[in-house]
């Protein structure tokens, strides 16, 4: 088992290593921060200093180099834009990106399980049926495009629910959270209804699959002839039964949904890691763009490990085959 | 269940919160500040929203005329020395008094030669204190436009700064966050209460103001809201009252709306475009643009009328010079647009071998109001005439690149002259020769010694009708030679809620919310 998890922390830091690479690669095509900070009064030899000092005329390997030896210390540099230590700028965003997160994958499995099991069991009714074709919407459709319907029939026309930010957090300890205070809580409704949309329609049609199978399975029928009441059968036996999947499904896929939380931290104003990464590109705030892709990466191996190590603990030949 | 207790929360808050308390004005930005350290960031919005919290020696009133605010007089002694009595009885929102130590200190920190603003004060030399409220400062030459400059230098309290280990400039450079970047404590109208960055920053007003408020408000919230969409929305839904950029598409529907007003203007920024002056174009090709009668069939080519009038929706205001009417030194003879005529243009480029000539129009999709829009229209407009111009566009940080290292055979450009408000930014950055204090934004390479001479000569002249007579004529040999094609001054948008019954709006798109007034 140690050796397992020492494989995969290796994994981990060489995977990270290859994104910061690439990522430097690509910085020399994003533009040139300096006409950014400074204004149209600025000369050119003031202009020139300013990135010389910022070390911005040194070759990408030099670059790359010295943001990997600082990182290792811990030291991922200071924001050109907002003039705050990368390391706490993200840190102050996590709990906004975490917290929309776990709302929206909560919120996908509330609708999505339930949804599944009725478009199982009443296969070819047409309100199953329905259902399957607005599920083909709710995944074709980008999410931006939700985000501003959200907008617009529940901000503007209903007057319900606020369009942007936050909302009042409250801090505990470094984390912030905007559950406890009633802004925070409205202010999270829009947001991450967008954001599960996509998940919603996934759950959903994995849900399906599996029921369709386990339906067919003999312990369903065995508990249909002792007279277990239907709805017993289908929500309690059947659905028991193909939970697995999508637990593990729902837990790979908080990765993918805190990058894809970006477009719908841009369309609601939300302070999370994605706006600011957003932000980060548009000013070519590069400590910012590389150490987010760093943390990102670090994000997914961190799941799939997690993921792997729960396999390993439920079935013990997953553990020595990898060993 | 806690989905639905979350929501009917929602529901119960947002009743609340439409109904809003009077006199808090919410302010939905386009773009969040950079910092609460004006000297950090040579960002001109972020300097006009600490307008807010700090005050330079002089300031802008609503005719954009210079008067006076933490001085109250001053004179010009021999040796360009400038003296300026500073006004008694003022308080820093921490209490401390404002003294020539606070002013001593914060110009020696703004021109520090680590300070991104250190520009914004370019003939600055020294600065010592005479007695408690008498300041002289030291300039290298004869100089005209320190007061100008003095606009936007904000005065920080001295020991504040070395209490909070703050007396040289935040350097991103050297890797430390500064403290003034996170906290405030100037001497304007409206004090820091909180501020997080990205999402909300907190007004209050000062009551120990030393000037008489005309606004009523008692506290403003600064939220940025970066996407278009949502902040129409917002505005359109009542959670905002004000913003400082509605986008042009949505204007008619702003205007409709029952509870939102719109007000329009033309701001400081024109648009133009100029020309490689270089022998060769990117692409290696003799460069005909050197021709000047080749850079006037451009301008005859371009209807300007009709990018007004379908690309910028009406809004903007077409021009013949390269300044706005609000900039000393604007000359309303120069103001005049050549008059569309495509058959002469397509004549003169025959004359002149260019038919099918190929070039490259250089733009960005992301800073100018419909950009993209103008220089596609442009390229439709050149190719009538018998041009082959081929569009490449970027975002500006990828095109300011090029630019630089002088790329462009055509390209979009804009100046609004700030901050200085004057003439003379534009003819020394852009018009004069490139050189190291000179001609940043040179990028065709043009030299015109004649037109170098009245530059240089009107940067220290100090009788300001001579000297803008000197400005005057420069322009008017940008406008004889072409070197840049004025097309238009951009149109500026703002919207307010009903509840705010007074906002000031001026062509330099800054917001003033200590003349704001709101419904009681």
């Amino acid at each position: 088992m140690i050796v397992f998890l020492i494989k995969r922390l290796a994994n981990a830091a060489l995977v990270m290593l290859v994104v910061a690479l690439m990522a430097f690669m690509i910085f020399r095509f994003v533009g040139d921060p300096i006409q950014l900070m400074v204004n149209e009064q600025t000369t050119q030899a003031e202009r020139d200093a300013l990135r010389e000092r910022l070390g911005l005329n040194e070759s990408v390997a030099m670059q790359y180099l010295r943001f990997v030896g600082n990182a290792v210390q811990g030291d991922f540099g200071i924001s050109y834009r907002n003039q705050q230590e990368v390391m706490s700028l993200i840190a102050e965003r996590f709990p906004a990106t975490i917290e929309l997160v776990l709302m929206a994958t909560f919120i996908s499995l509330v609708v999505g399980v339930p949804l599944g099991v009725i478009t199982a069991i009443h296969r070819g009714k047409w309100y199953s049926e329905g259902l399957q074709f607005l599920s083909i919407i709710g995944v074709s459709l980008p999410s931006f495009v939700i985000g501003i319907l959200l907008i617009l029939v529940f901000s503007v026309m209903l007057n319900i629910a606020p369009a942007f930010g936050r909302g009042d957090v409250v801090s505990i300890g470094w984390w912030t959270t905007g559950l406890l205070t009633p802004s925070g809580r409205a202010a999270l409704i829009l947001p991450s209804i967008a954001l599960s949309f996509y998940q919603i329609t996934l759950v959903m049609r994995l849900v399906r699959a599996e029921m369709l199978e386990v339906l067919r399975a003999d312990f369903i029928k065995f508990a249909r002839a002792r007279g277990v009441p239907t709805w017993r059968v289908h929500y309690s036996h059947a659905l028991r039964n193909c939970l697995m999947p999508v637990v593990t499904m729902t837990a790979m896929n908080i990765g993918a949904l805190i990058a894809f939380a970006l477009i719908t931290e841009t369309v609601f104003q939300w302070p999370g890691m994605g706006l600011l990464f957003i932000q980060a590109v548009t000013f070519v705030d590069i400590p910012v763009m590389a150490a987010y892709l760093c943390i990102v990466s670090f994000i997914f191996v961190a799941l799939n490990t997690l993921v792997d190590i729960t396999y390993a603990l439920i079935d013990p030949r997953l553990r020595n085959a990898k060993a | 269940m806690t989905f639905k207790t979350t929501l009917l929360a929602g529901v119960a808050f947002a009743c609340l919160a439409t109904a809003g308390s009077a006199q808090t004005l919410r302010w939905g930005a386009a773009r969040d500040i950079n910092s609460l350290d004006s000297y950090s960031y040579g960002s001109t919005f972020t300097i006009s929203f600490l307008n807010h919290v700090y005050e330079g020696l002089v300031r802008y009133n609503s005719d954009l005329e210079i008067e006076p605010a933490l001085a109250t007089e001053w004179e010009v002694l021999p040796n360009n020395v400038w003296r300026f009595k500073l006004r008694q009885g003022v308080k820093f929102h921490d209490g401390a008094e404002f003294t020539a130590d606070d002013v001593v200190t914060s110009l020696t920190r703004v021109s520090h030669p680590d300070s991104p603003l250190k520009g914004n004060l370019p003939a600055y030399k020294s600065a010592t204190k005479v007695d408690d409220y008498t300041v002289d400062i030291e300039l290298v030459g004869t100089y005209p436009l320190l007061l100008n400059d003095l606009t936007n230098i904000h005065i920080f309290d001295a020991g504040w700064l070395k209490e909070h280990n703050a007396e040289l400039p935040t350097d991103v450079a050297k890797k430390v966050e500064g403290y003034p970047t996170f906290n405030a404590n100037g001497t304007g109208p409206f004090i820091v209460e909180s501020r997080v960055p990205d999402s909300k920053t907190i007004l209050v007003a000062n009551e120990g103001w030393w000037d008489e408020a005309q606004h009523n408000l008692k506290r403003i919230e600064f939220t940025p809201i970066a996407s278009e969409a949502t902040r129409v929305a917002a505005l359109l839904s009542g959670e905002i009252d004000f913003t400082e950029k509605a986008p042009v598409q949505d204007l008619p529907r702003l205007a409709a709306a029952p509870n939102v007003k719109v007000m329009e203007g033309n701001e400081l920024r024109t648009i133009m475009f100029g020309f490689n002056f270089q022998d060769k174009l990117h692409n290696g090709e003799p460069n005909l643009f050197k021709e000047k009668k080749m850079r006037e069939a451009v301008g005859l080519a371009i209807d300007l009328n009709l990018i007004r009038d379908k690309v910028m929706r009406g809004k903007s205001r077409v021009t013949g010079t390269v300044v706005a009417p609000a900039i000393p030194g604007y000359d309303a003879a120069l103001d005049t647009p050549p008059v569309y005529d495509p058959e002469k243009a397509a004549a003169m480029i025959k004359e002149l071998g260019a038919e099918g000539y190929a070039f490259e129009i250089m733009c960005s999709n992301d800073l100018w109001v419909n950009e993209e829009e103008i220089c596609n229209a442009l390229v439709s407009m050149l190719t009538r005439v018998g041009l082959a111009p081929r569009l490449n566009i970027a975002p500006n940080a990828v095109q300011q690149v090029k630019l630089t290292n002088g790329e462009a055979d055509m390209f979009a450009f804009g100046w609004a002259n700030e901050p200085m408000l004057d003439s003379y930014s534009i003819l020394l950055q852009t018009f004069q020769t490139k050189s190291d204090n000179a001609g940043v934004f040179n990028w065709g390479g043009w030299s015109y010694p004649e037109m170098d001479k009245l530059i240089i000569a009107a940067s220290t002249e100090l009788d300001r009708e001579k000297r803008l007579a000197m400005q005057s004529a420069a322009l008017k040999i940008v406008k004889d030679e072409s070197i840049m094609l004025p097309f238009h001054q951009q149109p500026m948008a703002w919207a307010t809620s009903d509840k705010v019954e007074t906002v000031v709006q001026l062509s330099d798109n800054k917001g003033r919310h200590w003349l704001t007034r709101m419904a009681e």
